[in-house]
């Protein structure tokens, strides 16, 4: 095999040929370490890389299958975004506040992947405790678009979104707290999956905003997706939040046939800022649907478009109170200041960057005496509005359909300066967190530029099954992923 | 949406950030651009909707009351940048 071939492999590919005999993983790790080597460079996708525990990890793969041992990640080299606890290996969640931060323990779904024999790559880039839609708010770097390098890959899970788009890792974990796996999956043209709220642990994830924070994976094809997914969801102790529902095995139930099922098209995604070709790549991709046997209809959401106002004053209340434990004093970084007040103070201001203090500023105000009743009780009030729209929608469909992104990836720099131009790039996606379904975002074309376009299907609470059966019957008739990007 | 500098300085020592004189100008100006935006919340009347704080029931989780290993000390303070006899050193706190 070439080394254009290996590092191409998805999950499922990567796992038949090693049951096969074909490859090993140690070969596999190399070829993805090699071309992290040759491009990272120019996509910055990684804050860390870890190839000497990465090849430690392929040999015992390697020797655990020669033992007799299966498994579909054994041996599959995976890329875990930085907001993910990993016991030795630093963890800055893109913020100074933690650089140095090595943590004593793993996340659950890291703990879940070692278990199951993958090979973790490294750490890949994010914005500052994954708050950002252009993964520029990263306190190291920002990280490129595979596809034109003068583009942001999305955010905040962009540096998985690019690793996995370069071929720079075979899957990657990310995390969506109000679009960061689905929109950076549109933008570098991957598949991005939300799960359900309470279906995966957050053991271990740095909490950005917690009544809405998911773990999701990021995928070169549908199946990896089902594969990934099957393997970090279910309940777990040490997170109170998570369902004991039991875990479906997603990829073995994957079928291509979508006769009957029936498809709700969203009517207020196709709204005034929406880029023509984004519009148009998802009408074709409905069009296709619809041609497989699924029956097509509009749904309306009417209270969509108070989505961004409401997420934006929940998300940030409550990460105002998460981000209270950076406080010098138990880990990350420290100003020092002759009163504890003020070393608070300090290492606060200096230690998070601006879109950070910024959100803590947003939701401090919100829950502050004689603003809670107007701004966070008013935004939960109508969090209740949204979730009951996307019942009432899933009472007559099984999925909704729109574009993941009102545009394809913008250029860096463009948006920084103006946080809500920035906000408007999740307005498709946030509303799900909301209502803690789950969605997906599988490629359904490129624009005139040669971008991708997502297309996002939603699924209803744990309908994931759903989801990814759509998705997948749309990805075997139309397969986007085999134009890649030139790096 | 108006926001005064007192406005602004109040929400980051409640917060505990000290900023800089110009993050003040600057939070002030998008601050006030940002709540302004989401004045639209108040076109809805939400006088009979309850609010979701979750969207899971939320249940008590009961497990048998076991002892297991925890992390030892010198790993959870491994982290901290001021330590002493086993504990984090902050500056005093009390006169």
């Amino acid at each position: 095999m070439s080394a254009t071939e290996f590092i191409r492999l998805t999950i499922h590919e990567a796992g038949r040929r090693m049951a096969a005999g074909q490859i090993t993983s140690v070969e596999l790790t190399e070829a993805v370490l090699d071309r992290i080597a040759a491009t990272d460079g120019a996509v910055k996708a990684y804050l860390t890389v870890t190839p000497e525990q990465a090849m430690g990890q392929a040999r015992a793969a390697d020797e655990r299958r020669a033992a007799g041992e299966r498994g579909s990640l054994l041996g599959v080299p995976i890329a875990l975004k930085d907001v993910l606890c990993t016991e030795g290996i630093p963890t800055t969640a893109g913020s100074r506040i933690l650089e140095g931060f090595v943590p004593p323990y793993d996340a659950t779904v890291v703990r879940r992947l070692k278990e199951g024999g993958a090979v973790i790559i490294g750490k890949t880039n994010t914005d500052e405790f994954a708050m950002g839609s252009s993964t520029e708010n990263s306190a190291y770097f920002a990280t490129r678009n595979p596809w034109d390098l003068g583009r942001v890959p999305g955010g905040s899970s962009g540096g998985s979104a690019a690793a996995v788009a370069a071929d720079a890792c075979v899957a990657a974990l990310g995390s969506d707290t109000g679009g960061s796996v689905r929109q950076p999956a549109a933008l570098c043209g991957v598949v991005g999956l939300k799960p359900t709220y309470g279906r995966v642990s957050r053991y271990g994830l740095i909490a950005f905003a917690s009544s809405l924070d998911q773990v999701g994976v990021l995928t070169k094809d549908v199946t990896d997706a089902a594969v990934l997914l099957g393997a970090i969801a279910g309940s777990d102790p040490c997170d109170g939040t998570v369902t004991d529902l039991p875990v479906p095995d997603y990829a073995a139930l994957l079928t291509a046939d979508v006769k009957g099922v029936r498809i709700g098209v969203m009517q207020e995604a196709f709204v005034e800022g929406l880029q023509p070709e984004v519009e148009a790549a998802v009408w074709t991709a409905v069009d296709r649907l619809g041609e497989l046997g699924a029956q097509v209809r509009e749904v309306s959401l009417p209270h969509s478009d108070y989505a961004l106002p409401a997420f934006y004053l929940i998300a940030p209340a409550e990460a105002s109170a998460n981000l209270a434990r950076y406080d010098g004093v138990r880990y990350g970084h420290r100003e020092e200041a002759d009163s504890l007040d003020g070393m608070y103070k300090r290492t606060r201001g200096r230690g998070f960057g601006a879109e950070v203090k910024r959100r803590i500023m947003l939701g401090t105000h919100s829950l502050s005496a004689g603003y809670y009743d107007a701004y966070y009780l008013k935004a939960q009030k109508v969090r209740t509005l949204i979730k009951a729209d996307f019942d009432a929608a899933f009472e007559e469909v099984d999925v909704i359909l729109g574009p993941t992104t009102p545009t394809t990836a913008f250029g860096i720099g463009e948006k920084i300066d103006d946080p809500l131009q920035m906000y408007l790039s999740d307005v498709f996606t946030l509303s799900m967190n909301l209502a803690g379904i789950c969605g997906l975002s599988v490629p359904c074309g490129f624009d005139q530029q040669g971008l991708p376009i997502g297309l996002q299907v939603t699924g209803p609470a744990f309908g994931e099954q759903r989801a990814l059966r759509v998705a997948y019957a749309y990805e075997q008739a139309y397969d986007w992923r085999a134009r890649r990007p030139d790096l | 949406m108006k926001l005064s500098r007192e406005d602004v300085e109040h929400i980051a020592d409640l917060a505990r950030l000290a900023l800089s004189s110009r993050e003040i100008s600057r939070y002030r100006e998008q601050l006030a651009a940002i709540l302004e935006h989401f004045q639209r919340l108040q076109e809805l009347d939400t006088e009979e909707i309850p609010p979701t704080a979750s969207v899971l029931p939320l249940r008590s989780v009961m497990r048998d009351d076991e002892a297991r290993p925890p992390l030892q000390r010198e790993q959870v303070l491994e982290n901290a940048p001021d330590t002493e006899g086993g504990c984090f050193r902050v500056p005093a706190a009390l006169e």
